[in-house]
Protein backbone atom coordinates (compact mmCIF):
# COMPACT_ATOMS: atom_id res chain seq x y z
CA UNK A 1 0.00 0.00 0.00
CA UNK A 2 1.49 2.93 -0.79
CA UNK A 3 1.76 6.44 0.97
CA UNK A 4 -0.80 8.35 -1.31
CA UNK A 5 -3.29 5.79 -0.78
CA UNK A 6 -2.94 6.47 3.26
CA UNK A 7 -4.53 9.78 2.47
CA UNK A 8 -3.24 12.95 3.22
CA UNK A 9 -1.96 11.99 6.46
CA UNK A 10 -0.06 9.32 5.49
CA UNK A 11 3.16 10.54 7.29
CA UNK A 12 1.05 10.07 11.28
CA UNK A 13 0.12 6.36 9.98
CA UNK A 14 3.39 5.33 9.05
CA UNK A 15 5.00 6.87 11.98
CA UNK A 16 2.86 4.65 14.29
CA UNK A 17 3.41 1.88 12.63
CA UNK A 18 7.42 2.32 12.56
CA UNK A 19 7.40 3.47 16.30
CA UNK A 20 5.20 0.47 17.47
CA UNK A 21 7.51 -2.00 15.73
CA UNK A 22 11.03 -0.40 16.83
CA UNK A 23 9.50 -0.09 20.54
CA UNK A 24 8.20 -4.30 19.89
CA UNK A 25 11.82 -4.88 18.18
CA UNK A 26 13.35 -3.25 21.25
CA UNK A 27 11.29 -5.57 23.73
CA UNK A 28 11.63 -8.38 22.03
CA UNK A 29 15.62 -7.90 21.33
CA UNK A 30 16.10 -7.62 25.49
CA UNK A 31 14.20 -11.05 25.77
CA UNK A 32 16.16 -12.45 23.24
CA UNK A 33 19.73 -10.97 24.71
CA UNK A 34 18.57 -11.31 27.96
CA UNK A 35 18.00 -15.10 27.66
CA UNK A 36 21.52 -15.54 25.86
CA UNK A 37 23.52 -14.00 28.26
CA UNK A 38 21.42 -16.04 31.43
CA UNK A 39 22.17 -19.10 29.27
CA UNK A 40 25.72 -18.35 28.86
CA UNK A 41 26.76 -17.71 32.62
CA UNK A 42 24.62 -20.73 33.90
CA UNK A 43 26.66 -22.55 31.51
CA UNK A 44 30.23 -21.46 32.48
CA UNK A 45 29.15 -22.00 36.31
CA UNK A 46 28.40 -25.23 35.44
CA UNK A 47 31.37 -26.15 33.35
CA UNK A 48 33.18 -24.38 36.95
CA UNK A 49 31.40 -27.07 39.14
CA UNK A 50 29.43 -25.41 40.40
CA UNK A 51 25.88 -26.36 40.11
CA UNK A 52 22.53 -26.33 42.26
CA UNK A 53 22.74 -29.29 44.54
CA UNK A 54 19.85 -31.39 43.31
CA UNK A 55 21.72 -31.81 39.93
CA UNK A 56 25.45 -33.01 41.99
CA UNK A 57 25.98 -36.77 41.39
CA UNK A 58 27.19 -37.04 44.92
CA UNK A 59 23.57 -36.19 46.16
CA UNK A 60 20.88 -39.01 47.31
CA UNK B 1 -2.78 -29.38 34.70
CA UNK B 2 -3.27 -28.14 37.54
CA UNK B 3 -1.67 -24.95 38.17
CA UNK B 4 0.02 -25.73 41.33
CA UNK B 5 2.27 -27.77 39.65
CA UNK B 6 3.86 -24.63 37.76
CA UNK B 7 5.00 -23.78 41.53
CA UNK B 8 8.09 -25.66 40.39
CA UNK B 9 10.32 -23.93 38.00
CA UNK B 10 11.69 -26.54 36.92
CA UNK B 11 8.48 -27.55 35.62
CA UNK B 12 7.63 -24.72 34.46
CA UNK B 13 10.50 -24.20 32.60
CA UNK B 14 9.83 -27.57 30.75
CA UNK B 15 6.11 -26.31 29.75
CA UNK B 16 7.69 -22.95 28.62
CA UNK B 17 10.40 -24.49 26.10
CA UNK B 18 7.16 -26.65 24.85
CA UNK B 19 4.55 -23.73 24.20
CA UNK B 20 7.06 -20.91 23.06
CA UNK B 21 7.40 -22.04 19.55
CA UNK B 22 4.31 -22.70 18.99
CA UNK B 23 3.37 -19.52 20.63
CA UNK B 24 5.52 -17.40 18.52
CA UNK B 25 3.88 -18.99 15.41
CA UNK B 26 0.36 -17.91 16.26
CA UNK B 27 1.80 -14.47 17.08
CA UNK B 28 3.12 -14.30 13.61
CA UNK B 29 0.18 -15.56 11.92
CA UNK B 30 -1.87 -13.47 13.80
CA UNK B 31 0.03 -10.11 13.20
CA UNK B 32 -0.25 -11.01 9.60
CA UNK B 33 -3.91 -12.01 9.02
CA UNK B 34 -4.51 -8.71 11.29
CA UNK B 35 -2.47 -6.47 9.36
CA UNK B 36 -3.96 -7.72 5.94
CA UNK B 37 -7.41 -7.10 6.98
CA UNK B 38 -6.77 -3.73 8.53
CA UNK B 39 -5.08 -2.16 5.27
CA UNK B 40 -7.57 -4.05 3.28
CA UNK B 41 -10.63 -2.55 5.93
CA UNK B 42 -12.46 0.77 4.62
CA UNK B 43 -11.87 4.37 5.86
CA UNK B 44 -13.53 5.87 8.77
CA UNK B 45 -16.29 8.38 6.74
CA UNK B 46 -14.56 11.47 8.90
CA UNK B 47 -11.79 10.17 9.83
CA UNK B 48 -10.40 8.83 7.16
CA UNK B 49 -7.37 6.47 6.85
CA UNK B 50 -6.08 7.33 9.90
CA UNK B 51 -8.02 5.04 11.78
CA UNK B 52 -5.92 2.91 10.68
CA UNK B 53 -3.47 4.09 13.54
CA UNK B 54 -6.71 2.43 15.49
CA UNK B 55 -5.48 -1.18 14.97
CA UNK B 56 -2.14 -0.73 17.13
CA UNK B 57 -3.24 2.01 19.51
CA UNK B 58 -6.50 0.08 20.80
CA UNK B 59 -4.74 -3.27 21.39
CA UNK B 60 -1.78 -1.25 23.10
CA UNK B 61 -4.17 0.32 25.23
CA UNK B 62 -6.49 -2.76 26.42
CA UNK B 63 -2.83 -4.58 26.61
CA UNK B 64 -1.25 -1.80 29.16
CA UNK B 65 -4.45 -2.26 31.40
CA UNK B 66 -4.46 -6.07 31.58
CA UNK B 67 -0.85 -6.13 32.10
CA UNK B 68 -1.22 -4.15 35.10
CA UNK B 69 -4.16 -6.35 36.49
CA UNK B 70 -2.01 -9.21 35.26
CA UNK B 71 0.39 -7.76 38.06
CA UNK B 72 -2.15 -7.09 40.63
CA UNK B 73 -3.08 -10.46 40.51
CA UNK B 74 0.61 -11.72 40.43
CA UNK B 75 0.72 -9.26 44.06
CA UNK B 76 -2.11 -10.90 45.74
CA UNK B 77 -0.06 -14.46 44.82
CA UNK B 78 2.86 -12.86 46.19
CA UNK B 79 1.64 -10.96 49.59
CA UNK B 80 -0.91 -13.72 50.30
CA UNK B 81 -0.58 -16.99 49.04
CA UNK B 82 3.35 -16.67 48.30
CA UNK B 83 3.57 -18.89 45.17
CA UNK B 84 6.97 -19.11 43.97
CA UNK B 85 6.33 -17.91 40.23
CA UNK B 86 4.03 -15.14 41.45
CA UNK B 87 7.04 -12.61 41.63
CA UNK B 88 8.56 -13.60 38.89
CA UNK B 89 5.33 -13.03 36.79
CA UNK B 90 4.38 -9.34 37.91
CA UNK B 91 8.53 -8.29 37.81
CA UNK B 92 8.74 -9.86 33.93
CA UNK B 93 5.27 -8.29 32.95
CA UNK B 94 6.49 -5.07 33.86
CA UNK B 95 8.57 -4.24 31.50
CA UNK B 96 6.45 -5.59 28.17
CA UNK B 97 3.60 -3.37 29.92
CA UNK B 98 5.59 -0.57 29.79
CA UNK B 99 6.56 -1.13 26.33
CA UNK B 100 2.48 -1.80 25.62
CA UNK B 101 1.79 1.80 27.56
CA UNK B 102 4.18 3.79 25.48
CA UNK B 103 2.88 2.38 21.96
CA UNK B 104 -0.08 3.37 23.27
CA UNK B 105 0.60 7.22 24.37
CA UNK B 106 2.95 7.41 20.80
CA UNK B 107 0.25 6.54 18.37
CA UNK B 108 -2.66 8.21 20.43
CA UNK B 109 -0.36 11.28 20.18
CA UNK B 110 0.29 10.17 16.18
CA UNK B 111 -3.18 9.95 15.32
CA UNK B 112 -4.28 13.26 17.56
CA UNK B 113 -2.07 15.56 16.18
CA UNK B 114 -4.34 15.07 12.75
CA UNK B 115 -7.73 14.51 13.97
CA UNK B 116 -7.88 17.22 17.24
CA UNK B 117 -5.19 19.57 15.92
CA UNK B 118 -2.83 18.56 19.04
CA UNK B 119 -0.37 16.10 20.10
CA UNK B 120 -1.32 16.12 23.73
CA UNK B 121 -3.69 17.22 26.09
CA UNK B 122 -3.70 16.90 30.08
CA UNK B 123 -7.34 15.20 30.04
CA UNK B 124 -8.53 12.69 32.00
CA UNK B 125 -7.79 9.65 29.76
CA UNK B 126 -4.52 10.64 28.45
CA UNK B 127 -3.70 11.43 32.10
CA UNK B 128 -3.89 8.83 33.70
CA UNK B 129 -2.57 6.49 30.73
CA UNK B 130 0.15 8.63 31.24
CA UNK B 131 0.68 7.68 35.26
CA UNK B 132 0.27 4.31 34.36
CA UNK B 133 3.07 4.68 32.61
CA UNK B 134 5.08 6.22 35.04
CA UNK B 135 4.11 3.53 37.46
CA UNK B 136 5.15 1.17 35.71
CA UNK B 137 8.63 2.76 35.52
CA UNK B 138 8.36 3.01 39.60
CA UNK B 139 7.61 -0.67 39.59
CA UNK B 140 10.37 -1.64 37.71
CA UNK B 141 12.63 1.32 39.09
CA UNK B 142 11.97 -0.49 42.78
CA UNK B 143 13.14 -4.20 40.94
CA UNK B 144 16.06 -2.45 40.01
CA UNK B 145 16.73 -0.57 43.65
CA UNK B 146 15.74 -2.71 46.07
CA UNK B 147 19.10 -5.00 47.22
CA UNK B 148 17.30 -8.09 48.48
CA UNK B 149 14.81 -9.31 45.85
CA UNK B 150 12.40 -10.46 48.60
CA UNK B 151 11.84 -6.86 49.84
CA UNK B 152 11.73 -5.81 46.32
CA UNK B 153 8.61 -8.18 45.58
CA UNK B 154 6.91 -7.25 48.57
CA UNK B 155 6.79 -3.09 48.08
CA UNK B 156 6.36 -3.77 43.89
CA UNK B 157 3.66 -5.93 45.01
CA UNK B 158 2.14 -3.24 47.30
CA UNK B 159 2.65 -0.27 44.38
CA UNK B 160 0.88 -2.50 41.83
CA UNK B 161 -1.84 -3.07 44.31
CA UNK B 162 -2.13 0.87 44.83
CA UNK B 163 -1.90 1.62 41.20
CA UNK B 164 -4.13 -0.65 40.29
CA UNK B 165 -6.87 1.59 41.60
CA UNK B 166 -5.47 3.78 38.55
CA UNK B 167 -7.64 1.29 36.39
CA UNK B 168 -11.08 2.26 36.77
CA UNK B 169 -10.01 5.95 36.50
CA UNK B 170 -8.55 4.94 32.75
CA UNK B 171 -11.35 2.87 31.99
CA UNK B 172 -14.66 5.26 33.03
CA UNK B 173 -12.16 8.55 32.76
CA UNK B 174 -14.29 9.07 29.62
CA UNK B 175 -17.79 9.07 31.15
CA UNK B 176 -16.90 10.74 34.20
CA UNK B 177 -15.26 13.87 32.90
CA UNK B 178 -15.50 16.12 29.78
CA UNK B 179 -12.05 14.83 27.55
CA UNK B 180 -10.86 14.99 24.20
CA UNK B 181 -10.30 11.27 23.92
CA UNK B 182 -13.54 9.68 22.53
CA UNK B 183 -15.92 7.55 24.77
CA UNK B 184 -15.89 3.31 24.79
CA UNK B 185 -16.94 2.42 21.54
CA UNK B 186 -16.02 -1.47 21.62
CA UNK B 187 -16.22 -2.46 25.51
CA UNK B 188 -18.97 -0.69 26.70
CA UNK B 189 -22.72 -1.62 28.00
CA UNK B 190 -24.76 -2.55 24.90
CA UNK B 191 -23.01 -3.17 21.29
CA UNK B 192 -19.95 -1.92 19.86
CA UNK B 193 -20.92 1.41 18.01
CA UNK B 194 -17.98 0.61 15.69
CA UNK B 195 -18.90 -0.69 12.16
CA UNK B 196 -18.18 -4.55 11.97
CA UNK B 197 -16.09 -3.82 8.86
CA UNK B 198 -13.47 -1.90 11.34
CA UNK B 199 -14.56 -3.88 13.84
CA UNK B 200 -13.35 -7.35 12.47
CA UNK B 201 -9.67 -6.33 12.00
CA UNK B 202 -9.33 -4.62 15.71
CA UNK B 203 -10.52 -7.44 17.36
CA UNK B 204 -7.81 -9.26 14.89
CA UNK B 205 -5.03 -7.12 15.71
CA UNK B 206 -6.45 -7.19 19.57
CA UNK B 207 -6.31 -11.23 20.02
CA UNK B 208 -2.21 -10.64 17.70
CA UNK B 209 -1.20 -8.12 20.54
CA UNK B 210 -2.39 -10.75 22.97
CA UNK B 211 -0.34 -13.35 21.48
CA UNK B 212 2.34 -11.57 21.49
CA UNK B 213 2.51 -10.39 25.02
CA UNK B 214 2.25 -14.09 26.22
CA UNK B 215 5.36 -14.75 23.97
CA UNK B 216 6.98 -12.51 25.69
CA UNK B 217 5.62 -12.75 28.85
CA UNK B 218 6.47 -16.55 29.27
CA UNK B 219 10.09 -15.92 27.61
CA UNK B 220 10.34 -13.18 30.23
CA UNK B 221 10.04 -15.40 32.79
CA UNK B 222 11.95 -18.06 31.76
CA UNK B 223 15.21 -15.15 32.07
CA UNK B 224 14.05 -14.17 35.20
CA UNK B 225 13.79 -17.67 36.71
CA UNK B 226 17.01 -18.43 35.14
CA UNK B 227 18.47 -14.82 36.68
CA UNK B 228 17.71 -16.16 40.46
CA UNK B 229 19.33 -19.28 39.79
CA UNK B 230 22.65 -17.41 38.63
CA UNK B 231 21.93 -15.70 41.80
CA UNK B 232 21.81 -18.55 43.58
CA UNK B 233 24.60 -20.28 42.21
CA UNK B 234 26.64 -17.81 43.16
CA UNK B 235 25.76 -17.21 46.85
CA UNK B 236 26.70 -20.86 46.71
CA UNK B 237 29.74 -20.40 45.38
CA UNK B 238 30.48 -17.54 47.73
CA UNK B 239 29.59 -19.37 50.90
CA UNK B 240 31.27 -22.16 49.83
CA UNK B 241 34.59 -19.96 49.23
CA UNK B 242 34.19 -18.57 52.70
CA UNK B 243 34.22 -22.33 54.37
Amino acid sequence: MSATMLGPHADFIVASYAAALIVMLLVIAWVWFDHRRQTRILADLERRGITRRSLRPDQP
Amino acid sequence: MPLINFANPSRFLAFVHRVLPWLAAATVIAFAVGLTQAFHAPDDYQQGATVKIMYLHVPAAWLSMFVWGLMSVSALGTLVWRHPLADVAAKSAAPIGAAFTLVCLITGALWGRPMWGTYWVWDARLTSVFVLFLMYLGVIALYFTAEEPSRAARLAAILTLVGAVNLPIIKFSVDWWNTLHQPASVIRMGAPTIDPSLLKPLLMMAVASMLLFATLHLAAMRNEILRRRVRTLRLMQASEARA
